[in-house]
């Protein structure tokens, strides 16, 4: 036997920042969006001007507490907000409100599934703040300290955001995305969020170690992961990384490096960056949050079914497989959409419903860039579609065509199955008689199969289609046909 | 300078209560009283330099639209007509706002403070915004970027300070009435210096939403007046629950004049034995013992209390409101408004700006409160200081539980000689040992004057102090005492009006 590296464990932990879906502001009333003219959604208090006050977005706190109930937290019958003090020009106060020792909600924790079975990964703290203005740094390398000037934009300043921080309790770059994917999707169902993190609307900072089996190893922060997959190269990137300095008989330091998507690497940053002394201090402009049973109470009835027990209601219910049930409850739409269908389609089997939603639907919408929520398909025109197909009245091809024209115009199937005239004839005794017609036309035919010579089969089958001007089901048609030619 | 009808003595010299009387009747318009003002200012402003900004057009235009009001026939308030001074730490929307700093040249709020909203909207015409402290740092106004006030009774002396423009001018005439601020005495202890009347109201009474921060758990806006009266009809204005600011008060507020005239039979009044000793100039003490002798004359049941957290007042002071204002004042880097000077980078920008931007006494404070919040050393400075905070305010309930009201006098000394403290600090600081401890607490105090020390003929001020919103009883109190000093001599500048 070699000698084998000694094993390394892999510890993740991450911080998710999520800006809320309210129509205003944290601490003003200036409206929440993307983009835009610069510093068009702006006023005295998001700008920082001296003398304002922050006045709290109940909404915002609201939501901060329902993610935290989602998560299974427990809410602080206190919690305060603090100053973070830095300098940054893209900061109007250069001191964020945030919160510190007492935030809305803690000791949470989230079941995340992989190949390498189900953990639970704890959820240390949920808490609310404000996000920051946007920097373009313009120069050289894009960067603050070595730009030639910036620009600042502070529609985003005041965005009510909320930070969720896990313990390190992920032992892979899988499990890391996985957690992160199925946050997001908690996020979705509870309807505090766009999550669109091409958007922004949620970001990752990756807290990530690897040592041996009962050791402790340096925590290396990774900064700037702005979407799942950069995440996920990030943390296998840095894994490997911090295995091959390992290895080489190096130590890893305590520190905190950059994402370069571009180069699909991680940097260290420089010292200066990170070596802050926050100075937290309670927020004088603002009194304790004190949720009152009545209100928490609200906000617990206001949680959906999250996707884990819809998850496995999928399973168990429709008899779904774990791969479609993942695949169809991942977004609140797509599972609500498929329950509404297979109601539609009547006694289909919702596996039918489930394939022709997730592999046909979806895949067309995914292509001219609609999703459920814009098409025309309603979930009932789906659900008997399928019906339609389950039933041998349009063939599974046919479907599809009808399928594309249900997106294009929103009709509903049956409508377009009748105009078109695709209904299929199943029956036996109406087909008998063209089937007879076409073996007396074909005489010579018939004598050749007959006699043993099976390959002009398929020219009676085609013949039958065409009298039928193909609504025949081809089935019925080979069925009728063995019957009728062995006599 | 005319006489009014009604009155020997030219509108300037009047008291607001006096004023609304005349501008009801119809024996002086709300535009003559403005006027009358501003050529007091042009008059005498050379010399006492009160004012940063005076505000004629907006003034007289305001004076004139509740001119027209009333002509009219309709009602524009009962206080409507008379102009008010504000301290220049209040944002008002299209006028100058300094706070006193060069880092605010030329800042042009967008916006209103609500007090300044609410001083509009009762119809007081607004002559300017007051010189003060830098950022309302420091109790002599010396530390304004522009200019020192002078103390309108002795010009080589102090008004005090931070609000030492708002109390010069009504001192010298130059205002009927003004609004201050108060952090741990920056309207008491003026008012104590230039012999005026100066109410600090609660914590949350009034709004702070405009008033530039310098310590946020302390600072409260209140008025200066003439007469004790007139602070409560000022007060009535200011106060009241603002949505723009989530720390003030729900509570509805009383009516401040209603109660002033009934006396103190019964009151019980607390002297503070910590306020009366070694540090305490002689004369001082003595025209506040005379009161006190009055105000058991009066009916009260005067004893003597000891509040020894008191000590501690100063030093929890300079750590507290320091730590607020190192952050408060961390917007003011050159980004969006107020001074830019030019660095190679950002960071060289900010920091830059901000030596340039800023004065030697507030950059003293930021890295006071810097060092007080940084990591190690926040539990043994900030920290422990919050837990002194919760003494005092402990040391003051027991207190209330024997007392009414408690008094001391509102400053040590009376005004000093400008220059004098400049290179002490912390003799500087030292001028506020009897005010900061109600700030720290959170409550009400007022100071009135109460006779001229026999040693330099300059106003002592007497502080009564009340529970958290007992403004009430704190100005019943005060009136009281008012009345029984009878009038009070006017600063040597006040000429002889009937000229």
């Amino acid at each position: 036997m070699s000698d084998a590296a000694p094993e390394l464990l892999t510890t993740i932990g991450l911080e998710i920042h999520c800006e809320l879906a309210t129509a205003t502001k944290m601490f003003c009333g200036c409206a929440v969006g993307f983009g835009g003219e610069p510093n068009t959604r702006v006023c005295q208090v998001c700008l920082g001007h001296p003398g304002t006050l922050p006045v709290p977005n109940e909404r915002a706190v609201a939501y901060a507490i329902k993610i935290a109930l989602a998560l299974g937290c427990r809410i602080a019958p206190s919690s305060i907000f603090h100053r973070k003090n830095y300098f940054y020009p893209d900061m109007p106060k250069n001191y964020q409100i945030s919160q510190y020792d007492i935030p809305l909600g803690l000791a949470g924790s989230l079941d995340v599934t992989t190949g390498a079975g189900t953990r639970a990964i704890g959820i240390t703290r949920v808490h609310l703040e404000e996000d920051t203005g946007k920097s373009l740094h313009m120069g050289s390398g894009g960067r603050i300290h070595d730009a030639d000037y910036s620009l600042e934009d502070f529609n985003r300043a005041g965005t009510p955001l909320v930070e969720i921080v896990t313990e390190p309790d992920m032992t892979s770059p899988d499990e890391g995305r996985t957690f992160a994917q199925e946050l997001r999707s908690i996020l979705e169902y509870l309807e505090v969020s766009d999550v669109r993190l091409e958007e922004g609307s949620m970001r990752f900072d990756a807290n990530i170690s690897v040592a041996p089996p009962g050791e402790r190893g340096a925590k290396v922060e990774v900064k700037n992961l702005n979407s799942l997959r950069s995440l996920h190269r990030a943390l296998a990137y840095e894994e490997v990384r911090q295995r091959e300095v390992l290895a080489g008989g190096g130590t890893i330091d305590q520190s905190t490096r950059h994402w370069d998507e571009k180069s699909g690497v991680t940097r260290p940053l420089r010292t200066k960056e990170h070596a802050f002394d926050y100075r937290y201090f309670p927020e004088p402009d603002l009194v304790p949050i004190k949720p009152s049973p009545e209100w928490l109470e609200g906000i617990t009835a206001g949680i959906p079914e999250l996707p884990p027990a819809r998850r496995r209601r999928f399973i168990a219910d429709y008899g779904l497989t774990p791969y479609d049930a993942a695949l169809l409850v991942a977004t609140r739409a797509a599972g609500t959409f498929f329950e509404d269908a297979v109601a539609g389609a009547g006694n289909v089997e919702p596996k039918l419903v489930a394939n022709w939603l997730a592999n046909d639907l979806l895949g067309r919408l995914a292509e001219r860039s609609e999703d459920l929520a814009t098409t025309k398909v309603t979930p009932q025109n789906l659900g008997a579609l399928v019906g339609l197909v389950a039933a041998g009245s349009i063939s599974g091809n046919q479907g599809k065509v009808v399928l594309d024209e249900m997106i294009a115009t929103g009709r509903p199937a049956a409508e377009i199955v009748d105009e078109r005239g695709l209904r299929q004839v199943s029956g036996r005794s109406e087909l008998e008689a063209v089937v007879g017609e076409v073996l007396a036309a074909n005489a010579d035919v018939v004598e050749r199969i007959r006699a043993g010579d099976t390959k002009p089969q398929g020219f009676l089958v085609g013949q039958i289609m065409r009298a039928t001007k193909g609504q025949a089901n081809p089935a019925v048609v080979q069925e009728l046909l063995r019957d009728l030619l062995q006599r | 300078m005319s006489a009014t009808p009604g009155s020997a003595r030219p509108p300037w010299t009047l008291t607001a209560t006096e004023l609304i009387g005349l501008l009801r009747s119809g024996d002086l318009s709300a535009t003559e009283l403005t006027q009358s003002l501003l050529e007091r200012i042009e008059q005498v402003d050379r010399d006492v330099r009160a004012y940063i900004t005076v505000t004629p057009e907006r003034a007289l235009a305001r004076a004139a639209a509740v001119d027209r009001a009333r002509a009219a026939g309709e009602d524009p308030g009962p206080l409507a007509g008379v102009p008010v001074a504000v301290k220049d730490i209040i944002a008002t929307k299209g006028v100058r706002t300094t706070a006193g700093s060069r880092i605010l040249d030329n800042y042009i709020p967008p916006y209103s403070a609500t007090v300044a909203e609410r001083l509009d909207a009762a119809g007081l015409p607004m002559l300017g915004k007051t010189n003060l402290d830098e950022f309302a740092m420091g109790s002599s106004t010396e530390n304004s970027a522009w200019f020192p006030t002078r103390n309108p009774w002795d010009l080589g002396r102090v008004p005090g300070g931070s609000s030492g423009g708002s109390a010069a001018a009504v001192a010298a005439g130059e205002a009927v009435w003004s609004i201050g601020t108060d952090t741990g005495g920056s309207i008491r202890q003026p008012a104590s210096l230039c012999g005026v009347v100066g109410l600090k109201p609660t914590y949350g009474l009034v709004s702070r939403s405009g008033l530039i921060a310098f310590a946020s758990s302390l600072d409260q806006a209140g008025p200066f007046a003439r007469s004790v009266a007139d602070a409560a009809l000022l007060l009535q204005v200011m106060a009241g629950r603002d949505p723009r600011d989530s720390t003030s008060l729900p509570n509805p507020v009383p009516d401040y004049s209603a109660h002033l005239d009934d006396g103190v039979e019964g009151l019980r009044v607390g002297v503070v034995s910590q306020l009366m000793g070694e540090g305490v100039q002689a004369g001082v003490r003595q025209r506040v013992q005379e009161a006190i002798t009055l105000l058991g004359k009066l009916g009260a049941e005067v004893g003597e209390v000891s509040l020894p957290t008191f000590d501690a007042g100063i030093d929890v002071y300079y750590l507290i409101a320091p730590a607020e204002a190192s952050a408060n004042l961390a917007r003011f880097d050159g980004v969006r408004y107020g001074l830019r000077v030019d660095g190679e980078d950002v960071a060289k920008m900010n920091s830059r700006t901000r030596a340039e931007g800023f004065g030697a006494e507030v950059k003293r404070r930021i890295m006071l409160g810097t060092y007080a919040l940084s990591a190690g050393y926040y539990d043994a400075y900030y920290g422990k200081a919050q837990k002194a905070r919760t003494l005092i305010i402990r040391d003051f309930a027991r207190a209330y539980e024997d007392f009414d009201v408690l008094l001391s006098p509102t400053s040590p000394t009376t005004a000093f000689a400008i220059g004098e403290k400049t290179q002490d600090p912390l003799t500087m600081y030292l001028s506020d040992v009897c005010t900061v401890p109600t700030s720290l607490a959170g409550a009400t105090a007022i100071s009135i004057p109460c006779g001229v020390a026999p040693e330099d003929g300059l106003p002592v001020g007497l502080q009564l102090m009340g529970r958290a919103l007992d403004e009430v009883t704190v100005l019943r109190a005060a009136h009281a005492l008012e009345e029984e000093l009878g009038p009070m001599p006017h600063p040597p500048l006040w000429g002889s009006p009937s000229e």
